[in-house]
């Protein structure tokens, strides 16, 4: 037992706050109020390695750790939750699946982009109608001669303006309504047949680009199928269960983002004449969420090391995510009281990540998936069973 | 970064584990409905080695670390609180000053003995009057000759009565605020010491709890432990490692009431199929697990940097808190999802909810972990 950061985990912490306080603090509040993405800032994050940073070396990527990868997003996360959500899809949800499923001819052929950020990598499986339950999904993938042929909507992609390379999910077996017909497919951008729709305005998030995926006899060759034809079901919860950890990053980050600005506020502001740091019933809320904020960081990098280690942890990124994301949820809320009538205003950055902490509740698997997944393993249940939950 | 028990600590806790499941969770319901000092136990704990685990060999001790400690204690404790927090105040309060502070002879005579379980421990701050506000206390200590005499009212002293060995804190002077409290190793049966009521309680019902009268009670100043004046900051340290035994406890507590209520709602079948089979009873649950672990992190962390030597004031603050309060909520859904039945003493459910309350109060409330940890954060911007 080792819970203290490693000396590599130190390092990247370091890097990542200073790159942020340069490149990014300066313009975050211009990028969340223009729903900007900035690309060329998502790009120089390849030029510091943090792009692949949990791939090997060999394909281009940092050699580095999950739990170094969450570190690194947890502080991103602290200063812009929009970028580091573009950061999880592009790595975790992406590249990593890319590595961890591909062929080696895939692989030669995408990952060094996409480690470098010549390549911005997506994630396309959630649809119009079904989100949680996205073994229901309908986008078609129809064999022709060599190719496949896709029909269909894909819903809230992540990166999708800015992506060179989208990994798909669509049912390629349809007398298969369930998990057991879908494949994944790399698409590249441009392919013909393949546009994008409508921009998501969302309430959060801003600086993470969001749109809809439109498929028109999208014809893509056969090679473009990553992992077992019919098994991609696997590979999508595959992914999020290793995006899980990644996401309750995101939310500490905005978490403790969320507990320093209450400090610095509770220790400025005077209110009968002392600085409301004074009264009891804010001190018991810092206290609340320093600890809430601590043991959502433990259970974090516990998951990150379990995976570190090759360890299963379905159940404890599920926990991770559960308990971090509702942390920061809560943490906002309390900090933005503290702050009273300033932190309902822009001229403070607490109402930024009020409205970016929802959402850590909802994608990659809402709190009330990860019960289902956490209830399950408590109950003994094998985590594939049908749901009867 | 390795979250992973070790071997040694995975063997101690096995050893506790299976202790706990065969000799101790039998005689829990009994302990507690006859509110019997858990001897039994105690001496089994003493039989196999698992009241001096984070204490050198020299003095008998396991010389495992403070984790191991923690792992066991959570399993005694998912059996019998009531044993558990024996052995908690043997080990953190009594054993880990005398340990830290103790002279070489105070090792010897008084240490020794009680890692090995031959002698039991207990300590003494609280007062009628000074509980949180502990440096308030009023028990005083004269310097006469060779001795002190203490004179004075100490409550609510857990294995009061059964003890040996009693760390007895007194002031030289109140005036002096915290500044004049000393820490005493007291003998049981010194002429002029003697038990006053024996409280009766909602929960922790096997352990024992005394108030000790002091009445011209002359200790040898061979037996202070530590400098005059340094009782304040001693008994501050103990709490310390303290709190991090009662976050054992609580997530022992909450442990065995979610074992409790994962088994009886898959057991418990209404409108034609188990509990369990409800979302809103399976996601009750998961919440229930989910709070454990990160109380379990928590508590891994602090004694982690205990064992590190590093400062863990707020880490167990936290550990004790969330813990200590994970405990309270789960037991209480647990009784809830046993229904009617939970609320009867032929389910345990019940006694874990009362067990539970405590790990809120003692050795620093909630609120006193608040104050501890909110200071530590707004200072720390």
């Amino acid at each position: 037992m080792h819970i203290e950061l490693t000396e590599n985990q130190k390092a990247i912490q370091e890097m990542v706050r200073e790159f942020a306080a340069r490149e990014i603090a300066p313009h975050v509040a211009q990028w969340d109020r223009e729903e900007h993405f900035p690309v060329d800032v998502f790009r120089r994050m390849g030029e510091l390695g943090l792009l692949g940073l949990p791939l090997p070396e060999e394909w281009g990527g940092g050699g580095g750790t999950f739990g170094e990868y969450a570190v690194a997003i947890e502080e991103l996360a602290k200063v812009d939750a929009g970028l580091a959500c573009a950061y999880s899809v592009h790595v975790s949800a992406h590249t990593n699946s890319v590595y961890e499923f591909g062929t080696d001819a895939q692989k030669q052929k995408y990952l060094a982009k996409l480690c470098s950020g010549e390549l911005i990598g997506a994630f396309a499986l959630t649809e119009p109608s079904c989100g949680s339950d996205a073994s229901a999904l309908k986008t078609k993938a129809v064999e022709d001669g060599d190719s496949y042929v896709l029909n269909g909507t894909k819903q809230w992609i992540t990166n999708a303006k800015s992506a060179g390379l989208f990994l798909l999910f669509a049912r390629t077996n349809q007398d298969e309504p369930g998990a057991k017909g879908i494949t994944a497919f790399l698409i590249e951008a441009g392919t013909p047949g393949l546009s994008l729709g409508r921009k998501t305005h969302k309430m959060g998030m801003r600086s993470s680009e969001t749109y809809d995926l439109v498929l028109e006899n999208c014809r893509v060759p056969k090679s473009a199928v990553i992992g077992t034809l019919n098994e991609g079901f696997k590979i999508a919860m595959k992914t999020l269960d290793a995006g899980r950890v990644g996401i309750a990053s995101q939310a500490l980050g905005i978490a403790q983002a969320a507990l320093d600005e209450a400090k610095k506020f509770a220790n400025e502001r005077e209110a009968f004449g002392q600085p409301i740091n004074r009264f009891q019933a804010i001190q018991w809320k810092i206290a609340d969420m320093a600890v809430r904020i601590n043991a959502s960081r433990l259970l974090t990098y516990r998951a990150a090391s379990l995976k570190d280690q090759g360890l299963p942890c379905t159940k404890e990124g599920a926990m991770a995510k559960l308990f971090a994301s509702r942390t920061a949820r809560e943490a906002c809320n309390e900090s933005l009281q503290i702050h009273g009538g300033y932190g309902y205003t822009d001229e403070f950055a607490i109402e930024r990540h009020y409205r970016d902490a929802k959402v850590t509740e909802i994608y990659e698997g809402t709190s009330e998936i990860q019960k289902i997944v956490i209830s399950r393993a408590v109950l003994g249940q094998t985590s594939r069973q049908p749901a009867k939950v | 970064m390795d979250f992973q028990l070790t071997e040694d600590q995975k063997m101690i806790q096995e050893m506790a584990r299976d202790l706990a499941n065969k000799v101790i969770a039998p005689r829990a319901d009994q302990i507690d409905k006859t509110g019997t000092f858990p001897m039994e136990n105690f001496k089994v704990l003493a039989e196999n080695g698992l009241l001096g685990i984070p204490f050198s060999e020299k003095y008998n001790g396991a010389g495992a670390d403070y984790v191991s400690y923690v792992v066991a204690l959570e399993e005694i404790c998912r059996a019998c609180a009531s044993t558990g927090v024996t052995m908690s105040v043997q080990t953190s309060l009594a054993s880990a000053p005398l340990n830290q502070f103790g002279t070489e002879d105070q090792k010897r005579k008084y240490l020794a003995p009680l890692l090995a379980g031959e002698t039991i421990g207990a300590y003494s701050l609280s007062e009628a009057g000074a509980g949180t506000d502990a440096a308030s206390l009023k028990c005083r200590a004269v310097k006469d000759g060779d001795d002190y005499v203490l004179t004075g009212t100490k409550m609510w002293v857990s294995n009061g009565y059964y003890a040996d060995t009693y760390i007895v804190y007194a002031t030289l002077d109140p005036e002096l605020g915290h500044k004049g409290i000393t820490a005493f190793i007291v003998e049981k049966g010194t002429p002029g010491f003697t038990f006053g009521k024996k409280e009766d309680k909602l929960g922790i019902r096997g352990s024992s709890t005394y108030e000790l009268i002091f009445d011209g009670c002359r200790v040898p100043a061979a037996n202070r432990l530590g400098d005059e004046g340094q009782g304040f900051k001693i008994a501050m340290w103990t709490l310390d490692g303290g709190r991090i035994g009662i976050a054992a406890q609580a997530i022992g507590i909450a442990q065995a009431a979610l074992d409790a209520a994962v088994s009886y709602t898959q057991e418990r079948k209404q409108f034609g199929k188990p509990l369990s089979a409800n979302q809103a009873v399976a996601f009750t649950l998961a919440e229930m697990a989910t709070d454990i672990e990160a109380a379990r992190l928590l508590m891994y962390r602090a004694a982690s940097l205990k064992d590190l030597g590093q400062n863990h004031t707020q880490a167990a603050s936290m550990a004790k808190l969330f813990a200590s309060e994970t405990a309270m909520w789960v037991s209480t859904k647990a009784v809830q999802l046993h229904g009617g039945y939970g609320y009867t003493t032929d389910y345990p459910v019940e006694r874990f909810m009362r067990d539970a309350k405590i790990t809120e109060i003692y050795e620093g409330t909630s609120e006193v972990q608040r104050i501890v940890i909110s200071r530590n954060e707004l200072t720390s911007v």
